[in-house]
C-alpha cells in the first residue's frame, strides 16, 4: 500500500518549501545497525560525505560561512569598519539626483569598504553582511536545537510508551501539522516580543533573536516528532530493550539509553534539513519586518532594508549582497543535508 | 466508500473545532494582552481596564470562546454593555485598527489570494511534474543530470531574492510588466483576462521556482520507482505501446505523492501567500495578515490564521479522497 499519511508532507510554505519532505523513515535495521555512540555515528557519515565531490564542496562552504560568521569582529576590524557606524558625509552619497544613494566609488566593492556601503545610512555593507550572519546563523541554530530537542524527546516518548502518551502527543502533533508555519509564526512573534519585553530576555537587541528561538524552534519539532516515533514503534519491540528491561533498568532509562541513541541517525539527517529551512525563515520574519530589526544587522533585516523605500532599484548591489550570502547559504546546508541523509540513512537515497 | 466519506468527515469536524479552540487559546491566553493592544501604546490602566470589558474579556475564557464560535453561525452584539454594536454574520470580531468587521476584511482580501494561487497553482505543476517525469524518462542522461541540479538550486532560492530580483529585471529594467495593481483581482474584471494575467505573472513566477522544485523532485523519485515494479513490467511483456505504458499505468500509479503534496499546498496558498503578497503588494490574506500582525490587530491575525489551518485541513481530506480515485492500488480498507 503507498497509501501516505496525511499529514506526513506538510512543509513550511515560502521560507524554502525546503528539501522534499523527508521519506519514509529508515528502516528499523538501518537505524539500528547505525553505532549507538554519536561520534561513530559522524565518523560513519563522514567516510561515506567523503567520497562525494559535491557533499565534500557543500560542506567546505558551509563551515566557510559559520567561520565568517564567527570571525565577525576580526574581520571587520581588519577591513577598518563596523557595522553600525553611519557615514552620511556628500563625499560618500548623493546629495543631488537621488538623495542617499552611495556615490559610484562607495556602492560597490573597493579597498575602504569591501562590499560597498548601504544607501540612505551609508553604513558598511561587509560589516553588516559579517554581523548579520553571527545573527542570523544563531537564531537558525538555536531554534533546530530547540526543534530536535523537542521532537525526539517527544517522539521517542510516544512511540515507546504507546497508548494514551502516544495518543495525545500525536494528536498535538497532527494539530501543529495543520497550522500554516509561516502565518502562526508570524502572527505570534510580536505577541511573544511584547511579553519577553519586561523579561530578562528582552534586553535591545537580544528581545528579537530570544523571540524568534522559541517560536521557530517551538512549532518546528512536530514534523521529526512523528519520524522519530515511526521508528522507536518498531525499535521497542527489539531484543535489546527486553533485556534492558529484564535487567531492571526503569522506562526512563531505556528511553534515554537505549531507544533515543538509536535513532540519532535520522535526528542527524533532519536536524541537516531544518537549519536552512530555519535560515529562511529567519530571513523570511526579518524580511517581513517582524523578526530583527534595524539596527541589528541579519541577513533578512539586510533584506528588508534593500526593499523599503525601492533602494535595491536604484542600488541592485544593496540587494545582491545578502541575497547572494542567503542562497549560497541554503544551497550549501540543503546540499549537505541531501549528503548526510545518503550517508546514514542509504535506503531513502535519491536515486 | 460512503462510511469511509462519513468517517474522514466527521473526524475532519473534530480537527477543525480543536484549530479554532487552539488558535483562541494562543491569540487570548496566550502571553499577550489583546485589551492593551486594542487600546493602543500609550494607554492608561483605567482605559485599559474599559478596553477590556468592551472586548468581553472580563468574561470567563470559555464564554468568550462560544461568544466567538457562536458569531461564526450567527450575527451577535458586541462591546461593551450600553455601547454593543451588530456584528453581522459571520462574525470574526472587529478591526482594533478600523472597527471593521473582520469577515468583511477577509473576504476583501480573498479574490487577490486566490488569483495569486491559482495561477501559480497551474505553473508550477505543469512544470515540476513534467520536468520531474522527463527526468525520471531520461534517467542518467544529461538532460536528468541537468533538471536534478536546477531543482537542488531551485528549492533554495528564498522568495524575497527571487521576488525583488524579478521585479528589478521585468519591472523596473526591461520594462516587460506594470508594477501590480490593486484594481485587478479577477480574470473577469473590466480590464480583461490579459491585464490579469499581467499584473499576477510575476508573483506567480516566483512562487512557480519554488514549488516546482520540490515537485521535479518528488515526481522524479516516484516515477523511477514505479517504473522499476512489476506491474510496469507485465505492462511492458504484454506488448503494451511504450506511451500507453508511461503515462496510463505509469504516471497513474507514481503521482499520488505528487496529489499529496498539491492538496497541501493549495490548503497553504489558500491562507495567503505571505511573502509574496506582501513583496508584490497583493493585498490578499497574507499581505492583511502581516499588516495586522506589526499593527497589534489581533482579532484580524486570528482570524486569518484559524482560516488558513481550515484549508490545510479541508485539503488534507479532499487529498484523502482523491487518493481512491487516482490510484488502482489504494483501495479504501
Amino acid at each position: 500500500m503507498k497509501r501516505a499519511e496525511p499529514l506526513t508532507q506538510l512543509q513550511s510554505i515560502e521560507p524554502n518549501t525546503g528539501s522534499p519532505p523527508l521519506p519514509p523513515a529508515a528502516s528499523p535495521e538501518g537505524a539500528a545497525a547505525a553505532p549507538a555512540e554519536a561520534r561513530s555515528l559522524l565518523a560513519t557519515a563522514w567516510m561515506r560525505i567523503r567520497r562525494s565531490k559535491i557533499a565534500l564542496l557543500s560542506l567546505c562552504v558551509v563551515v566557510a560561512i559559520m567561520l565568517f560568521a564567527i570571525l565577525a569582529p576580526v574581520l571587520s576590524a581588519m577591513s577598518g569598519n563596523d557595522p553600525f557606524t553611519s557615514n552620511t558625509s556628500p563625499d560618500v552619497l548623493d546629495d543631488f539626483q537621488t538623495p542617499g544613494l552611495p556615490l559610484p566609488g562607495y556602492m560597490y566593492p573597493s579597498a575602504q569598504h569591501w562590499l560597498g556601503v548601504e544607501p540612505g545610512l551609508g553604513r558598511d555593507l561587509f560589516a553588516r553582511l559579517a554581523y548579520g550572519g553571527q545573527v542570523s546563523l544563531t537564531i537558525a541554530l538555536l531554534s533546530t536545537a530547540v526543534s530536535v530537542v523537542l521532537g525526539t524527546v517527544l517522539g521517542a516518548a510516544a512511540g515507546y510508551f504507546g497508548g494514551k502518551t502516544d495518543a495525545i502527543i500525536s494528536r498535538i502533533m497532527d494539530l501543529f501539522l495543520a497550522f500554516p508555519h509561516l502565518l502562526l509564526v508570524l502572527s505570534l512573534t510580536p505577541i511573544l516580543q511584547s511579553r519577553l519585553r519586561d523579561t530578562p530576555l528582552g534586553e535591545g537587541s537580544f528581545l528579537p533573536m530570544a523571540s524568534l528561538v522559541i517560536i521557530l524552534g517551538f512549532f518546528g519539532w512536530a514534523y521529526l516528532a512523528r519520524i522519530v516515533r515511526g521508528q522507536v514503534l518498531s525499535l521497542r519491540e527489539r531484543e535489546f530493550v527486553e533485556a534492558a528491561r529484564s535487567f531492571g533498568a526503569s522506562h526512563l532509562s531505556v528511553l534515554f539509553r537505549q531507544i533515543i541513541p538509536n535513532v540519532m541517525g535520522v535526528v542527524l539527517v533532519y536536524a541537516t534539513m531544518l537549519i536552512p529551512t530555519n535560515i529562511s525563515a529567519e530571513a523570511a520574519l526579518s524580511f517581513l519586518g517582524v523578526g530583527v530589526k534595524d539596527p541589528t544587522p541579519s541577513w533578512g533585516q539586510m533584506l528588508n532594508a534593500a526593499q523599503s523605500g525601492n533602494w535595491y532599484l536604484s542600488d541592485p548591489w544593496f540587494l545582491a549582497v545578502p541575497g547572494i550570502m542567503l542562497i549560497v547559504t541554503v544551497l550549501a546546508f540543503n546540499l549537505l543535508g541531501d549528503a548526510v541523509r545518503d550517508a546514514l540513512d542509504p535506503k531513502a537515497s535519491r536515486h | 466508500m460512503m462510511t469511509f466519506i462519513l468517517r474522514r468527515t466527521g473526524s475532519l469536524v473534530l480537527l477543525l473545532a480543536a484549530v479554532s479552540f487552539i488558535t483562541f487559546t494562543l491569540f487570548q491566553l496566550g502571553p499577550s494582552d489583546p485589551a492593551a493592544a486594542a487600546c493602543g501604546q500609550e494607554c492608561t490602566p483605567e482605559r485599559v481596564a474599559e478596553a477590556r470589558v468592551a472586548l468581553g474579556m472580563d468574561q470567563p475564557f470559555f464564554v468568550q470562546y462560544f461568544d466567538y464560535i457562536r458569531g461564526l453561525f450567527s450575527s451577535r452584539m458586541i462591546g461593551a454593555p450600553g455601547a454593543q454594536t451588530l456584528c453581522e454574520w459571520p462574525c470574526l470580531g472587529k478591526s482594533f485598527q478600523t472597527n471593521e468587521n473582520v469577515a468583511d476584511i477577509i473576504g476583501r482580501s480573498l479574490p487577490y489570494t486566490f488569483s495569486m494561487a491559482i495561477g501559480a497553482l497551474i505553473l508550477w505543476t505543469i512544470t515540476g511534474v513534467g520536468l520531474g517525469l522527463l527526468a525520471a524518462l531520461r534517467k542518467g542522461s544529461p538532460v536528468d543530470k541537468f533538471i536534478v541540479g536546477a531543482a537542488s538550486v531551485g528549492v533554495s532560492l528564498p522568495i524575497p531574492v527571487t521576488g525583488l530580483f524579478l521585479l528589478l529585471l521585468f519591472v523596473n529594467q526591461l520594462h516587460l510588466l506594470p508594477f501590480t495593481t490593486n484594481e485587478i483581482n479577477s480574470p473577469f474584471g473590466p480590464q480583461g483576462p490579459g491585464a490579469w494575467v499581467a499584473n499576477y505573472l510575476l508573483p506567480w513566477i516566483a512562487l512557480a521556482v519554488l514549488f516546482s522544485a520540490s515537485y521535479i523532485r518528488v515526481t522524479r523519485t516516484n516515477m523511477i520507482e514505479t517504473f522499476g515494479e512489476d506491474f510496469i513490467r507485465t505492462a511492458r511483456a504484454k506488448g503494451l505501446a511504450p506511451r500507453t505504458v508511461t503515462f496510463k499505468h505509469g504516471v497513474r500509479a507514481g503521482i499520488t505523492p505528487v496529489v499529496t503534496m498539491l492538496g497541501m499546498d493549495i490548503g497553504l496558498l489558500l491562507g495567503g501567500a505571505v511573502l509574496t503578497e506582501q513583496i508584490f503588494s497583493v493585498p490578499g490574506l497574507g499581505f492583511t495578515a502581516v499588516h495586522a500582525a506589526i499593527s497589534g490587530d489581533l482579532p484580524v491575525t486570528m482570524a486569518i490564521t484559524m482560516l488558513a489551518a481550515f484549508f490545510v485541513i479541508v485539503a488534507n481530506v479532499a487529498v484523502d479522497l482523491a487518493y481512491a480515485a487516482i490510484d488502482p492500488r489504494v483501495r479504501l480498507q
